[in-house]
């Protein structure tokens, strides 16, 4: 046996390596593959066009989300296209026997929240699903990644895709985050520091200190903005907090079964002596609540930080002057004292319980600000009933918030969830892309408490200045 | 689904000189409702290309007649964002068979692959000398060589090589696909599935 380092990446990818090509890509054999109503159906299109099958059902998954409405949920949709997508999604994981929940079935959510809530995502699976977020599960120490509509259909036909192997980076965080910092906070930083195409090429491995003391959430959060800086995806390797977060969930295994899988995930991590193609070293303490100001998430400061004039960055000079005319913002001047008209929260960056929590806790006692309109909707049915039994619904409807019900909702606006043109939302999902959240709508990105710290002063507010 | 073989294209090109131009821009999530893949075309760069109220915005270059041709030039980091193989099909949907930039988004550039489209990655300079010879006459003709691996400004020659892997480039040539290929070793996929942990 070989004695050679190897890299957690490296372990997971060659374990599924069902083919190498010599100057050609890898068949990589997938272990569960993630469906949802809006990049899926042209793909079961392919199949029948064909007139092949699905070759393993079993290991597919299927749920609603991009386009589902996050109020009455229980009527029929409105939008006939909307409805559409749905009814193919119904029909096509029917005639395959694929596992589907729809609207109203109480699993439903967002496809990166219910996979690791239900105990689908596992530790060393290769997961793919035709949304680029799927990332997230990178923080399970997966390989995941997302997948256009042609590569859907290759994982329903043969349960693999072909990709070339990806080069191999480690970003390293030490040290401690100060308080009011949250994960969010932790990859708007690094991205910032990255640039919007910095890891392109690469799959990202999270190491350090502040990734281990991380909770499952929050690894979550870091790993699903890896595509933010061009990553494949990005890693966690497994431990303790991991195990703890699987151990009981509906899908996840039992008994003997358990034992032999926690024997398998002890060995995932990077061994010793690893050389990595590239290598970033952070400090923790660095970070302070981070906003963004321009138009690709790479375009975030630190809260109490001025925005950058042309001069100081390296991107392109004419995208930077375009960025901040369609923001409407200035080079040198202040985040902090902005009015603004949106706060969302939610989406399958920051759209699970302990955002909810993080929320919950600046908001309680006081009120939501009056040009403030807000969306607060849940990642999934399971973190909504969370919040009420954590009593978080109380204290938000107390401060004169409403809950909406779960869904994708204003993180690619596809439903009627849209910022209206011009008006500026402190958003805690993945994008500020022009019209990403609308057309003309004009997003900020940023940590649950930076988001509630705006909802209740109706301003870009330093969460600090309003944590006891 | 099958496209067209691509081996060398010679053509008009359309400059974009734009950096970060991202799938969200490319194909706005708004459009994303069809079951077909049809019509993606018409929506490409829909929020660059159309006011509110669906008139064309005259400074942009879809709009301009004097650029044409099946070769789209684009700024660094082009297709950065979402997985969405929308932004592909409306790019070939549109007519073009070619996207060349400095620098692509990995997850871009696989979808472009898939249906038929070839990426071709420059030096920042040779970009650079494309967008010159374009805005000095935009009828300016470029050259993609597939085969060679190899893209010309037709009346200068300078020209510059691109790497592409060999079976990408096997499957542009022929007009096949991934899908063709693994179901030719679905025995050998279904042995492995035996084998696999979950
Ligand atoms: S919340 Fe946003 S990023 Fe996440 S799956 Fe939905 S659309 Fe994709």
């Amino acid at each position: 046996m070989s004695t050679k380092p190897t890299s957690l990446f490296d372990k997971v990818w060659d374990a599924h390596v069902v083919k190498s090509m010599a100057d050609g890509p890898d068949v990589l054999f997938i272990d569960r593959h993630f469906i949802h109503e809006v990049t899926s159906p042209v793909a079961f299109l392919g199949l029948h066009t064909r007139n092949i099958s699905v070759m393993f059902p079993e290991r597919t998954f299927a749920t609603a989300d991009h386009n589902t409405p996050t109020i009455n949920q229980h009527l029929p949709v409105a939008d006939p296209l909307s409805a559409n997508q749905l009814k193919a999604l119904e029909e096509n994981t029917a005639r395959y026997g694929i596992s589907h929940w729809g609207l109203n079935n109480p699993k439903n959510g967002i496809v990166h929240v219910v996979g690791p809530e239900n105990g689908i995502t596992l530790p060393g699976m290769t997961i793919v699903c035709g949304d680029s977020h799927t990332s997230t599960h990178g923080a399970f120490g997966c390989i995941a990644f997302g997948i256009g509509t042609s590569e859907v259909e290759m994982v329903l036909s043969s349960q693999c895709i072909m990709q070339p192997k990806p080069k191999k980076m480690r970003i390293n965080v030490n040290g401690s985050l100060s308080k009011g910092v949250t994960s969010k906070d932790v990859i708007l930083y690094i991205i910032s520091k990255l640039t919007a195409a910095g890891a392109t090429g690469y799959f990202v491995e999270y190491a350090g200190s502040v990734f281990e003391n991380m909770s499952m959430e929050g690894r979550m959060t870091v790993c699903n903005m890896s595509i933010e800086m061009g990553a494949r995806g990005g890693m966690v390797a497994p431990d303790e907090t991991t195990y703890a977060y699987i151990k009981g969930r509906e899908k996840a295994p039992t008994r003997a079964a358990w034992d032999e899988a926690l024997a398998y995930w002890k060995t995932l991590k990077t061994d010793e002596g690893v050389v990595f193609d590239k290598e970033y070293n952070f400090d923790g303490a660095d970070i302070e609540p981070m906003i963004t100001y321009g138009t690709n998430p790479g375009m975030g400061i630190g809260i109490t930080q001025t925005v950058p004039s042309a001069e100081d960055v390296d991107a392109g000079k004419a995208s930077f002057a375009k960025s901040l005319q369609y923001m409407g913002f200035h080079e040198k001047e202040p985040m902090l004292g902005k009015t603004i008209d949106y706060v969302f929260i939610g989406s399958c960056t920051n759209g699970r319980i302990e955002d909810f929590r993080a929320f919950a806790s600046l908001v309680k006692g006081k009120k939501k600000a009056d040009n403030v309109t807000a969306w607060l909707v849940p990642g999934s049915h399971t973190v909504e009933k969370q919040i009420r039994d954590e009593g978080i619904y109380d204290i938000i409807t107390e401060a004169g918030f409403e809950l909406r019900q779960p869904g994708c909702s204003a993180c690619l606006a596809m439903n009627d969830d849209k910022i209206p043109a011009g008006k500026y939302a402190v958003s805690t999902s993945n994008r500020n892309f022009e019209g990403r959240q609308g057309p003309g709508a004009r997003t900020l990105l940023a940590s649950p408490l930076v988001a509630a710290a705006a909802a209740v002063t109706g301003k870009v507010t330093d969460p600090r200045t309003l944590i006891s | 689904m099958a496209y067209d073989k691509f081996t060398v294209l010679k053509s008009t090109a359309v400059p974009l000189p734009i950096e970060n131009v991202d799938t969200d821009q490319i194909i706005p999530a708004r459009f994303l409702k069809a079951t077909k893949r049809e019509g993606f075309g018409d929506n490409l760069f829909r929020d660059w290309r159309y006011n509110s109220d669906d008139t064309p915005k005259q400074d942009f270059v879809l709009n301009n007649p004097i650029y044409s041709g099946k070769i789209l030039v684009g700024g660094k980091n082009f297709g950065s964002g979402s997985s969405r193989e929308h932004a592909a099909w409306a790019i070939y949907d549109y007519g073009f068979r070619c996207v060349v930039s400095s620098f692509f988004a990995d997850i871009f550039k696989n979808n472009s692959m898939n249906i038929g489209i070839l990426p071709v990655q420059v030096s920042d300079a040779f970009l650079e000398k494309i967008f010159q010879a374009i805005e000095a006459d935009p009828k300016v003709e470029l050259e993609v060589d597939l085969p060679q691996q190899t893209i010309t400004i037709v009346p200068t020659g300078a020209s510059e090589s691109f790497a592409i892997n060999g079976y990408k480039k096997h499957n542009l040539m022929n007009g096949f696909d991934d899908i063709d290929f693994l179901q030719d070793i679905k025995n050998e996929i279904g042995r492995f599935a035996e084998s696999s942990r979950y």
